[in-house]
């Protein structure tokens, strides 16, 4: 029995990476959910969106640092996502402009606007891989590691390491920062309450004198700044590619979807059950199941329940269960 | 004053309002009756930019106001409450009313961040009126309740406290007594009464409540069939045969079929 060993293991193999990429799908799908509430469309384009942010951040960082910017310790990404923001929100309110407002005149049915928004993401997706290409783009510098599995043990004189990447902890930090930010703002101000008026009863907030068109730029805009947000911190700590950004749909509307669509607090929750759902499931658990076991009784198999290259049947099955059982989701969304 | 001229809404093949002309005088209290189906609600929801005609005007003070977006005609002081109740549900009684005035300092992205203080101030002030308003709509203890929760009836009187929040100039009321009880209607027409007197709103009254647009509302305007009727003072009404063949004939069975609806 060792149950320190056993501890450490787990999270550094299990709490802490579920934990950054709980919270970049939390914000994908707060991004998604946004949409839902208040346009009432699911947007397929949003990993595209998030493509693009990070694409524009990406390119502002490597400019930066052909510039000698840098961010010292931090990723100078971080100084480059401002820019990436601001773009991406342009480009998201002439998406607007040019296509989804002409159907919010026709009051077309939702289900065009998804169609509208899968051509959208086609065109994204164009657009990115014409600028960036398809490969593997790696952004990320500065300081590695806040603590790396080696000085943890020195420090300890554990067995396990426990190593936290920087691009981790700045995940935590940053989505945290935007999370508050963002229900400070939509409970707060009184035009995120116009938001949630709109999203709430569209007929009586327009009748409240409520400018809708105003009400969507703005969402747009939040919009922007998850997307590119959460595009970068998931590229810091992985790595930009085009097509990967497009897989990431699944889970993210997964937790929208599991967490109730429409509702921001039901998207976080969605991201963090998703994330470590998909780590969990895919996760040796030879080792610690060893530590935890009597001396010499590690287990002969590896304890996995699926291979990593099934994770993505994670959010596929829980996404069927929650449809077939509660298809509000875990908070009581709206019915999809 | 509002002007309706030659207004058709068609569903399809359906003409909910087939070529009404009418006049809305400044400072009236006017009723609209009719039977069931008779498009009222329909040239109601046309009036108040939620529903494009087919075809004619609206004018309001001389100004054509055809088919300008509802929050618009909000801002230039027309109003109107919805036949079946509506509210954001997930607020409370008094965020509800909060939401209604437009154009806040804490409406601009720029005022959320450095007028803190203006919009502290506004916030204050605006919570008093929506107290005072409750207070008159006899719902003050519903003030921190989620509007959804509340009674139907409740939500009417809700939906008629949204108009006392603004100085409007035109208030169009949608069936606000249905399913409200005797006494609180009897408020309630007293409050109209009062607006109109003491602020000025002009009113459009929706009812099939007879002794209620007898009471309140000088002319009367009978629709039916997507059409003017008649119009008149009450009694005119009373009088008129094509109107007690159309609608009064039936009132009574209308009335008892809406009761049961409210309750
Ligand atoms: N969106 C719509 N699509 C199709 N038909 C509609 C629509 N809205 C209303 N109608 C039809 O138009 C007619 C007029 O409806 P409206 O609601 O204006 O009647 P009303 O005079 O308000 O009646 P009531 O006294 O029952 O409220 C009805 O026959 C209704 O079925
Ligand atoms: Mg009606």
């Amino acid at each position: 029995m060792d149950i320190l060993n056993a501890i450490v293991v787990l999270l550094n193999f299990v709490i802490i990476p579920a934990t950054a990429y709980g919270a970049q799908l939390a914000l994908g799908a707060l991004g998604v959910t946004l949409i839902y509430g208040i346009l009432r469309f699911s947007n397929f384009a949003h990993g595209d969106t998030m493509a693009f942010g990070t694409m524009i951040v990406i390119l502002c960082t490597w400019g930066l640092q052909a510039a000698g910017v840098t961010l010292g310790p931090l990723p100078t990404a971080l100084l480059a996502l401002p820019v990436g923001i601001a773009l991406t929100a342009l480009l998201l309110m002439g998406t607007d402009r040019a296509v989804y407002r002409f159907y919010r005149r026709q009051k077309a049915k939702p289900v065009v606007y998804v169609i509208a928004s899968l051509g959208v993401m086609f065109i994204m997706n164009g657009i990115v891989r014409f600028i960036i290409g398809v490969d593997d783009q790696r952004f990320d510098d500065g300081e590695r590691f806040l603590i790396s599995v080696r000085r943890f043990r020195d420090l300890t004189g554990l067995e396990e390491g426990l190593g936290i990447r920087t691009s981790q902890a700045i995940t935590v930090v940053v989505a945290l920062i935007a999370m508050v930010a963002l229900f400070w703002f939509l409970n707060r101000t009184r035009t995120g309450k116009s938001m949630r008026a709109f999203s709430d009863n569209e007929d009586l907030a327009l009748l409240s004198g409520i400018n809708p068109e105003r009400v969507v730029m703005i969402t747009w805009l939040i919009v922007a700044a998850l997307a590119t947000t959460a595009g970068t911190l998931y590229g810091l700590d992985k790595a930009f590619k085009p097509f990967t950004y497009f897989q990431l749909l699944l889970p993210i509307f997964a937790a929208a979807i599991v967490g109730g669509l429409g509702n921001p607090v039901g998207a976080i929750l969605g991201g963090f059950l998703i994330a470590f759902s998909e780590v969990g499931v895919t996760y040796a658990f030879r080792k610690v199941v060893g530590y935890l076991g009597p001396e010499g009784w590690e287990p002969a198999g590896m304890m996995q329940l699926l291979s990593t290259d099934y994770k993505f049947a994670v959010s596929f099955t829980i996404l069927l269960i929650v449809l077939l059982f509660r298809p509000t989701g875990i908070m009581k969304g709206k019915t999809i | 004053m509002i002007e309706v001229r030659d207004l058709h809404k068609h569903f399809g093949g359906f003409h909910a309002v087939d070529g009404a002309s009418l006049r809305i005088e400044t400072g009236s209290i006017t009723g609209l009756i009719g039977p069931n189906g008779a498009g009222k609600t329909t040239l109601f929801n046309v009036i108040a930019g939620m529903l494009a005609p087919t075809q004619g005007q609206v004018f309001m003070d001389g100004e054509d106001i055809t088919g300008l977006a509802p929050h618009r005609l909000f801002a230039k002081g027309l109003l109107r409450t919805f036949q079946i109740a509506h509210e954001f549900h997930s607020m409370t009684c008094r965020e509800n009313l909060m939401m209604v005035p437009p154009g806040q300092s804490g409406e601009s992205l720029w005022n959320t961040w450095f007028g803190r203080k203006r919009i502290a101030d506004e916030d204050r002030a605006l919570r008093a009126k929506a107290d005072e308003v409750l207070e008159f709509l006899t719902i003050s203890h519903l003030a921190d309740h989620p509007a959804g929760m509340i009674s139907g009836g409740q939500k009417k009187l809700l939906e008629l406290g949204r108009t006392m929040m603004v100085d409007a100039k035109i208030v169009f009321l949608d069936e606000v007594g249905a399913g409200v009880n005797r006494t609180l209607l009897k408020t309630i027409g007293d409050a109209i009464v009062r607006l109109n007197r003491e602020r000025g709103y002009t009113f459009c009254v929706i009812e099939h409540d007879m002794d209620f647009i007898g009471r309140l509302c000088d002319p009367v305007i009978v629709m039916s069939e997507g059409r003017v009727l008649a119009q008149g003072t009450i009694d005119q009404i009373k009088a008129n045969e094509q109107v007690i063949e159309a609608y009064l004939g039936t009132g009574l069975k209308n009335k008892a079929k809406l009761e049961g609806i409210g309750a």
